[in-house]
């Protein structure tokens, strides 16, 4: 194949993988309304994705938030204004921190994990087999897991923010000597409720939806052999930092004037 | 297998600690209490120069913030800058002679508006205005007045 022809049949591919995508993610839509009356099966996915996640997650903030603290008050030390650390600190995790290295952590630990649970699931005829005994894979595998992602992934973030804050606290107040009041108090009045969380709690919904999306159409759609599993889990975990970081410009460049 | 009952068990931490973290944010790290004037009224001021007062700037009495500038915006018949405050409606006893001034926070801090309560016993409703203001202190302006005094003296070394 000449190389041009090659281009031209990956542009092909790449569109052609985005409308199949986007219409696998209405069918999905679709099918959560199955949802209401079998919640348990979001309540065990939400075990899956969230519960198993949280470690990495606080394990994560704490250390951000602790180096947050340190490289914040060493540059803001020089113009006297160490005060503002617990600004600095709030900020940068409510804002970025928190949703993008949430996603980026979500998509490597429970965004690999549900593309290889689906892709093995084809690869040993499971999803065939639920056809044949006339169930919907869609409804009773996809709908659930996504579903699971959209409500872990705002929790998640939100933990990873809290305690990061409290690392902040710890490195600042405990370790450098700033003052505890004007640390929360400069954080109190620097931070507003819209503005700064609730648009910190925007970002990290559209992560979830987009990371779980990718997550399970790549498993959906991966080639039923180890490999093919494999390149899929691969796919996963590239595709979906890449959106969210590619996201969260869009996002920010929209939210914060 | 994880049993049943223990994995809703999780779930159902993992929720309440994540909303949890939510209220800390909401309430801890920021301002939702303190950021919303309740049930507050409007008062206007004009300004010659407000300098780097923002929407959202405080509005303090004695030290003790009452509320919220809410709205800023140029008055096209005399040039001058209109800044309308939400007070909060606790602080309903204002007179009406009350002096607003733009002042800063530290050295380099953010400026609010500090409002000097005057003796009278009419009080300030809502959509009422503040007539003695006083400007925000512009730091180049100062410099250049400090200057240009120094530059007027005449020098005493060389009498």
């Amino acid at each position: 194949m000449n190389p041009l022809r090659r281009l031209g049949k990956f542009v092909l591919d790449s569109v052609e993988g985005l409308g199949r995508a986007s219409l696998f993610f209405f069918e999905v839509t679709v099918g959560t309304r199955q949802l209401a009356r079998r919640f348990e099966l979001v309540v065990q996915q939400v075990y899956a994705v969230g519960v198993l996640t949280l470690l990495i997650i606080l394990v994560s903030g704490l250390f951000v938030g602790m180096v947050l603290g340190l490289q914040g008050y060493h540059t803001l030390v020089k113009f006297g204004a160490e005060d503002s650390l617990g600004l600095l600190v709030a900020l940068s995790l409510v804002r970025e921190l928190g949703p993008v290295v949430t996603a980026l952590l979500f998509a490597g630990r429970a965004g690999s994990s549900l593309t290889a649970e689906i892709g093995l699931m084809k690869a040993t005829e499971q999803l065939a087999g639920m056809e044949m005994m006339a169930v919907n894979p869609i409804e009773r595998v996809i709908a659930p897991r996504l579903v699971a992602g959209i409500i872990a992934m705002p929790l998640l973030a939100a933990l990873f923010s809290a305690i990061g804050v409290l690392g902040g606290h710890l490195v600042g107040v405990g370790l450098l000597g700033v003052d505890s009041g004007a640390f929360w108090s400069q954080m109190q009045s620097g931070v507003g409720f819209r503005e700064d969380i609730l648009n910190g709690v925007i970002k990290s919904v559209v992560f979830g939806v987009v990371v779980t999306w990718i997550a399970v159409f790549q498993g959906y759609e991966s080639v039923p052999t180890s490999e093919g599993v494999s390149r899929a889990t691969n796919r996963t975990v590239v595709f979906s930092s890449l959106a969210v970081l590619a996201l969260d410009f869009i996002m920010t460049a929209l939210m914060f004037k | 297998m994880i049993q049943r009952r223990q994995l809703e068990l999780w779930v159902g931490v993992f929720v309440a600690a994540g909303l949890l973290a939510l209220a800390m944010l909401a309430f801890r790290v920021g301002n939702l209490t303190a950021g919303e004037v309740a049930n507050g009224y409007r008062i206007q001021a004009e300004f010659n120069d407000i300098g780097g007062l923002k929407v959202r700037s405080a509005v303090t009495l004695a030290g003790v913030r009452i509320g919220r500038v809410s709205e800023i915006s140029i008055d096209p018949s005399n040039y001058e800058a209109v800044v309308a405050m939400e007070i909060d409606g606790r602080y309903n006893n204002i007179p009406v002679d009350t002096s607003a001034s733009i002042l800063t926070s530290g050295l380099l801090g953010e400026q609010y508006i500090g409002l000097d309560p005057g003796g009278s016993s009419q009080y300030l409703k809502n959509g009422g205005k503040i007539e003695i203001t006083q400007s925000a202190l512009v730091l180049e302006k100062i410099i250049s007045q400090f200057l240009f005094n120094v530059a007027a003296k005449p020098d005493p070394a060389k009498k």
